[in-house]
């Protein structure tokens, strides 16, 4: 199995995401991660999907979500050629003796503190899976109290975006840009 | 896109508005029943001059019919039904539908809006249960979306692979005032089938065609939905290619065809099953490999390079990975084929398969279909079948239930027109056949439609007969009374070691079919002896104000053959039980 990151262009109407999620589950396909959120266009939003899959099934995937009449466009995103997030906020225990060290593996990691008390603090971090990884890897002796994690948001490098041909008929009614 | 025409804007209700919206997409004929949510639409339906209402006597009645009056006349079928178990009861038929790819509408009253989400009185998410079975669905809460609703629901279900969609409409939406606009486009951003096929994969398909020695056309349903038999007609007659027709098929091509070798799969022919096994080149129309077809798909014809068209991209390489790929409609893609395989032609390269044809002929010629004479005397439910075929000619139609029956409807009728064949044959619904001979009957008034039904099928719709009788609907039924769920007895025979549990119905004894056909205002007649066989079905043929019940009494050990047991290789396949055809000669 290998992971996809797909891009998938959604009408914003109600019951899309169960349309999809629901599509998943019936064709025994695994969601590694979902992320749905608005674009530039009001009327329809992009999910992010990691499906772990070989290539064939992937194609199935594929062809059985351009099915759904509320899908739009669907566009795989390689590594290589896209920058992919997610945001991590994590509840670490701490002391004075401990502190310090935890505040330079933030800084190091590039990550930040967004909230103190006096036996914990909150870190947000954003980045690749790799990096939050290894973020946790590192934080996780000093006892990790509370973890939530969003699902991988991407988009493609470059100056190409994958609303620019399929949208383009809405841009006269509704572009907010 | 999405410019609306606002030249007809009238204030009604939104009840109106629905009925004003299927008066304008040329709805006739709506099959349903009425209840508390959808009671608002049955009163301007009430005045309707355009739309017929059939009244029927269960939602799953009404699901089939509109199937079976979309499969007769090519039209968008639909249904009409209330919310909570009124809803639910299409659900088989609505799934039925979506394995079928048959175009339909099913509409649904919802509860109000301000109570849906509460576990009100009636309430089921029908649109959350239908999903998976739908080719797309709509609750609509708002009376001004419900003439873009209906105008996108019959684009959506009539178009590219037909299916069934479905119209949640809450009941408060029905009784709010709107303004009634109709749209003069749809504006669906995420919905274009592709229906004109790819030149470079047309020129590739001519070209295996022309050079193969083994080629077989693979005819699935998808040329009976484009309404493409005309243009296989002529490929098959250009070509010389060997066609077989999948049970959702028959009738593509007339099985006159000196070029038909029959169905192929689990119950196929020796000729077509073998054919598609030791071909060189499949070259599948809109058919979908699937595994009553391939039986165990690893073993499916090994040696064959696969074309395959289909108007879904996501049939393509699904099962069997297609070698050359063509998304369109059937009808453009067959008529596209032959004119690269005349080119071809006029190239000098002309397909030769003369020794293809010397050995299918030689399979044909020695597996014929065929069936044995009960040795106790009692009747063959093969022979009524084939002499209700042979009586009612081949401009009757002819609707089937699921099991045996179904099945020797398939192999000992002769099917020489495109539409008279209408079964279930993905979803295997038992109960399909009487409510769907009505919906068909509606949609053919002038036709003869026969039912060729099993006892145990009949027993799960036949409260119907009660509307045929009452709306003047005459169809025909031929009950095959086994006395037992057939088809499932044989596999006890043949796999579970002649231990019937729970297939016996004693549908000789309970109920009396006779009795029941007349206590619904039917003609009933039994028939349990050869010789009186003819004289039946004549006497139910020369009735035509009002359905008859032909309650024929067979031999219940009666076996459907040939037969590729589940879950094996075509390679497998008996032609009784026991026996393999013999392979020796010049086979290869």
């Amino acid at each position: 199995m290998s992971k996809h990151t797909l891009s998938v262009l959604v009408e914003n109407k109600p019951g899309v995401l169960a349309r999809i999620a629901s599509l998943f589950s019936r064709r025994g396909f695994n969601i590694d991660s979902l992320a749905v959120g608005p674009t530039e266009y009001p009327s329809v939003s992009r999910m992010t999907v990691v499906v772990d899959v070989e290539e064939s099934p992937l194609e199935q995937v594929t062809k059985q979500l351009n099915k759904l009449v509320n899908v739009i466009k669907i566009v795989e995103l390689e590594p290589a050629s896209s920058v992919q997030r997610e945001l991590l906020l994590l509840k670490v225990r701490t002391d004075s003796e401990t502190r310090p060290h935890i505040l330079q593996t933030v800084e190091l990691f590039r990550a930040k503190v967004v909230d103190v008390s006096t036996d914990a603090v909150t870190i947000e971090a954003t980045g690749s899976t790799d990096k939050l990884e290894a973020l946790l890897r590192v934080l996780e002796p000093y006892g990790i109290r509370e973890l939530v994690q969003s699902g991988v948001v991407a988009v493609g490098r470059g100056a190409r975006s994958i609303t620019d041909r399929t949208l383009r008929p809405l841009d006269r009614l509704e572009r907010t840009a | 896109m999405g410019h609306e025409q606002r030249d007809d804007a009238m204030t009604m209700t939104g009840a109106e508005s629905l009925i004003r919206s299927l008066e304008q997409v040329g709805v006739d004929t709506v099959f349903g029943i009425p209840g508390g949510a959808v009671l608002p639409a049955y009163d301007p339906l009430f005045d309707s001059r355009q739309i017929r209402h059939i009244l029927v006597r269960h939602e799953q009645g009404a699901g089939h019919a509109a199937e079976g009056y979309a499969l007769a006349t090519g039209r968008v079928g639909v249904c009409l039904a209330t919310s909570g178990p009124g809803a639910t009861n299409l659900v088989t038929a609505i799934a039925d539908a979506h394995m079928d790819s048959v175009p339909m509408v099913a509409i649904t009253g919802q509860v109000p809006s301000a109570a849906i989400g509460t576990d009100a009185f009636q309430e089921a998410d029908i649109r959350g249960i239908t999903m998976p079975i739908t080719k797309h669905n709509y609750l609509v809460t708002d009376p001004a979306d419900i003439p873009r609703t209906i105008a996108e629901a019959f684009h959506i279900a009539g178009t590219g692979r037909p299916g069934p969609v479905l119209v949640d409409v809450a009941k408060d939406a029905m009784q709010a005032q709107c303004e009634f606009t109709w749209p003069s486009t749809t504006d669906l951003p995420g919905y274009h089938p592709t229906t004109k096929p790819h030149s470079k994969q047309i020129r590739e398909a001519a070209r295996l065609m022309v050079s193969s020695k083994r080629p077989v056309l693979y005819v699935g349903g998808g040329v009976l939905r484009a309404r493409a038999w005309d243009a296989l007609r002529q490929l098959a007659d250009l070509t010389g290619v060997p066609v077989v027709t999948t049970l959702m098929a028959r009738g593509a091509l007339p099985d006159s065809h000196p070029q038909h070798l029959g169905m192929p799969g689990m119950h196929g022919t020796v000729a077509a099953v073998t054919a598609l096994q030791k071909s060189d080149l499949i070259v599948a129309l809109g058919a979908r490999f699937d595994d009553r077809v391939t039986g165990k798909l690893s073993s499916f014809a090994p040696g064959a390079t696969v074309v395959h068209a289909d108007i879904d991209p996501a049939e393509i390489s699904k099962n069997r990975v297609a070698d050359v790929p063509i998304v369109g409609d059937c009808k453009e893609v067959i008529n596209d084929l032959a004119t690269a395989v005349q080119a071809e032609h006029a190239g000098g390269r002309v397909g030769d398969y003369t020794g293809w044809w010397s050995q299918l002929n030689q399979w044909r010629d020695r597996y014929p279909l065929g069936y044995a004479t009960p040795e106790n005397g009692e009747l063959a439910p093969q022979y009524v079948i084939e002499r209700i075929g042979k009586i009612a000619g081949p401009e009757a139609l002819y609707v089937a239930g699921v099991g045996q029956h179904q099945m020797w409807a398939s192999q000992f009728i002769s099917y020489e027109n495109p539409g008279t064949w209408l079964n279930s044959g993905g979803l295997g619904t038992m109960g399909f056949a009487v409510p769907a001979a009505m919906g068909a009957q509606m949609g053919k008034p002038d036709a003869t439609v026969w039912a060729i039904d099993g006892d145990g099928c009949f027993q799960m719709t036949n409260q119907e007969l009660a509307t045929c009788a009452l709306e003047g609907i005459p169809i025909k039924v031929a009950v095959i009374n086994n006395a037992s769920l057939g088809m499932v007895r044989q596999w006890q025979t043949l796999f579970y070691n002649e231990r019937y549990s729970n297939t016996d119905l004693h549908s000789q004894r309970v109920p009396d079919f006779v009795k029941l056909a007349e206590a619904y205002g039917c003609v009933g007649l039994r028939c349990e002896t050869a010789a009186d066989v003819d004289a039946a079905i004549e006497k139910a043929m020369a009735i035509n104000d009002r359905p008859v019940v032909v309650d024929f009494g067979v031999h219940r050990d009666a076996m459907v053959w040939p037969m590729v047991p589940a879950g094996t290789s075509n390679d497998e396949i008996q032609i009784a039980r026991g026996m393999a055809p013999e392979w020796d000669r010049s086979d290869d």
